[in-house]
C-alpha cells in the first residue's frame, strides 16, 4: 500500500475510533464525536496540502 | 483499622494489575472492568494499527537516548505492550527509511503505543469511579 490518502484515511479512522470510545459512552455520541474527527483529519490534511503547494521543499 | 490498610492494600494491588495487564493486552483493563464492547475495539483496533505500522515499513526505535527524539519514538513504540515484545522478538520493525512508507509506518507505531497509554489511562479512571 503506498497511496499517502489511503494511508492517511486509515490513521485517521484508527486514532478517530480510539479516540470516540474512549471520550463517549453513548454509541450514538461516539458515531458523531468520531465521525467529526474523522472528518477534520481528512479536511485538515487536504486544506494544509493545499496550502503547502506554492513552497518548495 | 488494619481490616481497612488490608483492603486498601488489596485495592491498590488490584489497580496496578489492571494497569499492567491493560498495557500489555490493549483493551484487557476494559474487559476486566466488564466493559465488552470498549475493550474489543481497543483489542483489535490497536494491534492492527502497530501491525499496519510495521508491514508498511515502520521502524521499532532502540533504546537510545543520546538521540532524545529516538529515545522517546522508542518509549512510545513500547507503550503497545505485548505486541512490542512479540515483534521485536520475531525480528519485525527494523524499518527502511528507502520505503515511501517509512515516516507513515513510523507514525502508525509510534501512535498506536501512545494511544494505548490514553487507554490504560482510561481505565485506570473507569476503576476509581471517575468515568
Amino acid at each position: 500500500m503506498r497511496s499517502h490518502l489511503l494511508l492517511l484515511a486509515l490513521f485517521a479512522f484508527v486514532v478517530s475510533l480510539v479516540f470516540a470510545v474512549i471520550a463517549k459512552d453513548d454509541a450514538r455520541e461516539q458515531l458523531r464525536f468520531g465521525g467529526m474527527m474523522f472528518a477534520g483529519f481528512l479536511a485538515a490534511a487536504i486544506v494544509l496540502g493545499w496550502l503547502m503547494y506554492p513552497f518548495p521543499l | 483499622m488494619r481490616a481497612t490498610d488490608a483492603t486498601e492494600e488489596t485495592r491498590s494491588g488490584t489497580i496496578v494489575l489492571l494497569c499492567l495487564a491493560s498495557w500489555a493486552i490493549p483493551g484487557a483493563g476494559h474487559l476486566w472492568l466488564g466493559r465488552r464492547a470498549k475493550g474489543l475495539i481497543f483489542l483489535v483496533a490497536l494491534p492492527v494499527m502497530f501491525a499496519i505500522g510495521l508491514a508498511i515499513r515502520g521502524r521499532l526505535f532502540p533504546f537510545d537516548f543520546s538521540d532524545p527524539l529516538v529515545g522517546l519514538e522508542a518509549l512510545a513504540d513500547l507503550g503497545i505492550g505485548v505486541p512490542y515484545i512479540i515483534a521485536s522478538a520475531l525480528g519485525y520493525g527494523a524499518g527502511d527509511v528507502r520505503a515511501v512508507t517509512y515516516e507513515y509506518g513510523n507514525a502508525f507505531l509510534i501512535v498506536a503505543g501512545l494511544l494505548n497509554l490514553l487507554v490504560v489511562i482510561d481505565a485506570y479512571d473507569v476503576m476509581l469511579g471517575r468515568k
